[in-house]
This record gives structure tokens, C-alpha cells and sequence, in this order.
């Protein structure tokens, strides 16, 4: 009888193994424990169950008011994310200049890096006023901080060899940045741009809900605000909904995207 | 006048806490399409001379001169093929690796950058990997890109520091003959630094010998590529040998009074 070198892993077992299928069969169940622990509770004012929560989040997406709402925060992440990136860039160029650019950067980035953004909305709103002035404040100092500490970090690791291979071109010092250092340290600036981006998503959230005391109009987080005000706690859920939604959107699909095409690619990241 | 010019160079790098002298007055030439081998043992300088021809290095003192002009900064007359398997720009292929360095040093426009790279990759059998990675290399591979990277560019002077030194024996000594097909072809001008006795015998015409802490000529070779016996019956390698540790075994002999 031949010796057997291979033989078939149950098809069980092979759902199993497969991580997409493992966290979808418990997210269908934790669905079903909020619906049921919604229906026996019965108080749609403290926990409306799945089903209304779908139906209000449809028919807040049918009305456009959640539309609307999206898309006032996204240009707000927008604008503070790019400023911020602009700030991160020149701080990052001065301390690969220099020793003191270097010195300045590490400095400013262990002090102001452990403040939470939303710590500065006070200060903000007196120097900037009620509007969104203040939260793009908050953004940039979201954002700012972790890019240039990452983007620095990854300029430093870059491996000497890589920085004698560019400078053997004879590439001005522009030219250096942009086609040797930047994507040598793209690994880095990668994680960089992801935290940024997580911090500032929770800090514009954070922000918009405190400007919903004062404003008329706002985002995601001015809608969660408004309907709380008009106990209409299904809506709450969809905004909250919403917010998870869109921030596994960004981290899942758009940076995993960015990371698939670039550094898994390159073999600069497994 | 010679291609290369190395007068009285003297080289010092700096540590975090002190200055070490890696050089003292070391002078060489080379000749167009020599394949000049700088031999030593760790610790002579050798890869900081490649270096300071390259240009990262400026000498303390004496100068260097490729084809009559001084060497002061980094530039495309001059391409190092350097140990690390990284020195291939991971986040492009390997054809773009070469078409970007022609292109960004101004060495050919970019519709001819082409089909030099092909050219170059044909010639050191890689061009089924020409839209590779990098990562998805061999070792062996990644050098001979980096060997049609730094020959597309036909610079004045080939720099080649331990090329082959990472590489298990098989693959070396492959590569070694490689090399050889490939100077015989063009007869371009390599500089090539490495402590292997033998490699240098093999690659080289002609072998500069070097002591170490710090490094100074010792003496200079020529070979013929095999390891051939003199009158006296003694092989180049063991001779080169001698050569390069006399002076500490004299030194070790004085001091245990066994000097005949």
C-alpha cells in the first residue's frame, strides 16, 4: 500500500482556520445578543434594539441629514489631517537638516505628543473663536505629532548603504527627499499616517460633540448631540454606527489598500 | 597620466568618543581597464579608500584624482557595488532600479534608459527577472542586478567593496568567473576591495597589499588571475601571505626572543 503524503483537512476545520469566517460568525452573534437583550430589556430610551437602529441610520441616510453630516466632518478631517501633514513635513525636513531641526523635533514632539488633542478645545475656542477655526486647531496637533516622530524615525533607520546608493546618482538634495528618503522611510511614515489618522478621527468626534452645545449645524458627532437632546436614542446608535463604519472603512480598506500596493509589495513590510 | 590617482592619502573617520586614523599615507594609481584589488585584513581601511574615492569620505590629507580632475563629492563617474544585498531600491523593480539610476544622475534620457537596462541585465543573465522586486531575489541575484545597475551607467572606474563576501562559496566563486566574462567583454575599470587572498589572485591584475591599524601599503602585485609559483617554488598566495603578516610575526618573534 502506498504511503499517504498528503490528505484532505475537514472542511470544518478549514472554515475555521480562516480568520474572515471566524470574526463574521461573531459578529452575527453579538448582533443577535443585542437584539434579544434589547427586546427582553424593552426601554428604547436607554438601548433600542438592532432593527431600530438599522431603520433610524436608513432613514437618516434616505432624509440626507447623516449625509450631510458625513460629508461636513470629512471636509473638517480633511483640512486638519492636510494641514497637519504640511506642519509634519517642514518639521521633518528642518530636523533632517539638522541637529538642532532634530533636537526641536524630539523635544516638541515628547512634550505636546502625551497631551490629548481635546485637552486643547478650551484653549482653542479662545483663541480661535466658535467655529471650526478651533477644531482644525485640535486636528493639526492630533495629526502633527505622530507623523513627524514616525516620518523622523524612518528617515534615521534608513540604511546607510540605501543613502550612499542615492548620493552616488549625484541627486540634489530635493531630489534626495523625494526619491530616496521618503520612500526608504515609508514603512515608518505609513504608521505614522495611520495614527494620525486615528487620533485625529477620535479627537473631531470628540470636538464636534462639544460644539454641539453652542452650533446649529455640524457633523457626525453634532448629530449624535442633537438627537440625544431629542431622546431620539435609535438615531444616537445609527450615529455611533456611523462612526465605527467609517473608521473601519479608513483602517481596513483604504490604508490596508495603501499597504498592499506599497510596502507589502516592496517586501519592506511582511 | 593614470585613470586613478590616490597620493598620500590619509583617512580618519570619527567614532562617538574618538578619532581613528583608518589610513596613513597610502598611494596608488590605476590604470584604465586594470582590475586593481585592494587586499587587507580587517581593520586596514581598505573599504574607507573605496570610499573615499567614491567621494562619502574626504581624505585628512593627500588627494585623489580620477582622470586628472580631484574627487570631491559623490558622483556617477564613480558607482560602488557594495556588500549589503539592501543596496537595491526595494520599492523599485529591477529594471526600474536602472532605468532610475541613469535618469536621475543625468547619464542618459529616459528613452534610451531603457534599453540600456536591458541591455545590461541581458548580460548578467537576469533579464527574466527584469520586473521582479527586489525582495523576491537571491542574494546571488540581487548582486549581479547591482553589478548591470553600476555597469549601465559606465562609469570611469567600477567600485566594488566585498561584493561577493556575503554570498555562500559556490555562488562567489560563480560570480567571480562572471566577473571576469564580463571585464573581458567591456574591459571597463573596476576598483575592488577584499580580504580573501584567494578571491584577490582570481579577480585581480593587479593586487595592492595592505597593513592594518593603520592602514599603509605594504606592497603591490601583479597576477596573473591563477595562483602560479615563483623561481623559488612558493605560490603568489603564500607569498602575499608573508607579505602582509611579516612584520607582526617579526614583531612576535622579537618579543619571545626567538629571532634567529
Amino acid at each position: 500500500m502506498p504511503e499517504t503524503v498528503e490528505r484532505q483537512i475537514p472542511a470544518w476545520q478549514r472554515l475555521y482556520e480562516n480568520a474572515a469566517v471566524r470574526k463574521t460568525a461573531l459578529l452575527v452573534v453579538l448582533a443577535v445578543v443585542w437584539e434579544v437583550y434589547a427586546r427582553v430589556l424593552d426601554n428604547p430610551l436607554l438601548f433600542p434594539t438592532l432593527t431600530a437602529t438599522v431603520s433610524a441610520l436608513l432613514s437618516s441616510i434616505r432624509s440626507g441629514e447623516l449625509p450631510r453630516a458625513i460629508a461636513y466632518t470629512l471636509k473638517l478631517l480633511f483640512e486638519g489631517y492636510a494641514l497637519g501633514l504640511l506642519f509634519a513635513a517642514l518639521l521633518t525636513a528642518l530636523a533632517s537638516l539638522s541637529k538642532i531641526g532634530a533636537d526641536l523635533l524630539e523635544t516638541l514632539t515628547s512634550m505636546f505628543n502625551p497631551l490629548p488633542s481635546i485637552a486643547l478645545l478650551p484653549l482653542a475656542l479662545i483663541w480661535f473663536g466658535l467655529g471650526n477655526g478651533s477644531v482644525i486647531f485640535v486636528l493639526v496637533h492630533a495629526v502633527l505629532w505622530s507623523v513627524a516622530l514616525n516620518a523622523h524615525a524612518g528617515f534615521r533607520a534608513l540604511s546607510p548603504t540605501l543613502r550612499m546608493v542615492g548620493q552616488n546618482y549625484g541627486l540634489s538634495p530635493i531630489g534626495f527627499i523625494i526619491r530616496i528618503l521618503i520612500p526608504g522611510a515609508f514603512p515608518s511614515i505609513l504608521t505614522g499616517l495611520k495614527v494620525g489618522w486615528a487620533f485625529a478621527w477620535r479627537t473631531l468626534i470628540a470636538a464636534e460633540l462639544v460644539f454641539g452645545v453652542s452650533s446649529g449645524s455640524g457633523g457626525i458627532g453634532w448629530y449624535i448631540f442633537e438627537h440625544k437632546n431629542q431622546l431620539l436614542i435609535p438615531n444616537v446608535f445609527a450615529g455611533l454606527l456611523t462612526v465605527i463604519l467609517f473608521g473601519l472603512f479608513v483602517e481596513h480598506v483604504i490604508f490596508r489598500t495603501i499597504e498592499e500596493r506599497t510596502v507589502r509589495r516592496w517586501g519592506m513590510q511582511i | 597620466m593614470p585613470l586613478l590617482e590616490v597620493s598620500n592619502v590619509t583617512l580618519q573617520y570619527r567614532t562617538t568618543d574618538r578619532v581613528v586614523t583608518a589610513t596613513r599615507g597610502v598611494s596608488f594609481s590605476v590604470e584604465q581597464s586594470d582590475r586593481f584589488v585592494i587586499l587587507g585584513p580587517s581593520g586596514c581601511g581598505k573599504s574607507t579608500i573605496l570610499k573615499a574615492v567614491a567621494g562619502f569620505v574626504a581624505p585628512i590629507e593627500g588627494r585623489i584624482r580620477l582622470g586628472g580632475t580631484q574627487v570631491t563629492r559623490p558622483g556617477p563617474d564613480r558607482i560602488v557595488v557594495f556588500q549589503e544585498f539592501d543596496q537595491l531600491l526595494p520599492w523599485k523593480t529591477v529594471i526600474q532600479n536602472i532605468t532610475f539610476a541613469l535618469t536621475a544622475s543625468r547619464r542618459v534620457a529616459a528613452v534610451e534608459a531603457d534599453s540600456r537596462a536591458r541591455h545590461y541585465l541581458e548580460k548578467v543573465r537576469l533579464s527574466a527577472f527584469a520586473d521582479s522586486f527586489p525582495h523576491t531575489l537571491s542574494g546571488g541575484m540581487k548582486q549581479r542586478a547591482a553589478i548591470a545597475r553600476a555597469m549601465a551607467m559606465e562609469p570611469q572606474v567600477l567600485l566594488m567593496d566585498e561584493p561577493f563576501a556575503a554570498l555562500d562559496a559556490l555562488t562567489r566563486s560563480r560570480m567571480q568567473e562572471e566577473l571576469l566574462q564580463l571585464w573581458s567583454d567591456t574591459k571597463f575599470t573596476i576598483l575592488f576591495v577584499t580580504h580573501s587572498i584567494e578571491e584577490a589572485i582570481k579577480v585581480g591584475s593587479r593586487i595592492l597589499l595592505l597593513s592594518a591599524h593603520p592602514g599603509t601599503v605594504k606592497a603591490e602585485v601583479r597576477s596573473s588571475g591563477v595562483d602560479e609559483a615563483d623561481a623559488s617554488g612558493r605560490p603568489l598566495s603564500a607569498r602575499i601571505h608573508d607579505q602582509l603578516f611579516t612584520e607582526a610575526e617579526s614583531g612576535f618573534s622579537r618579543m619571545t626572543g626567538a629571532d634567529a
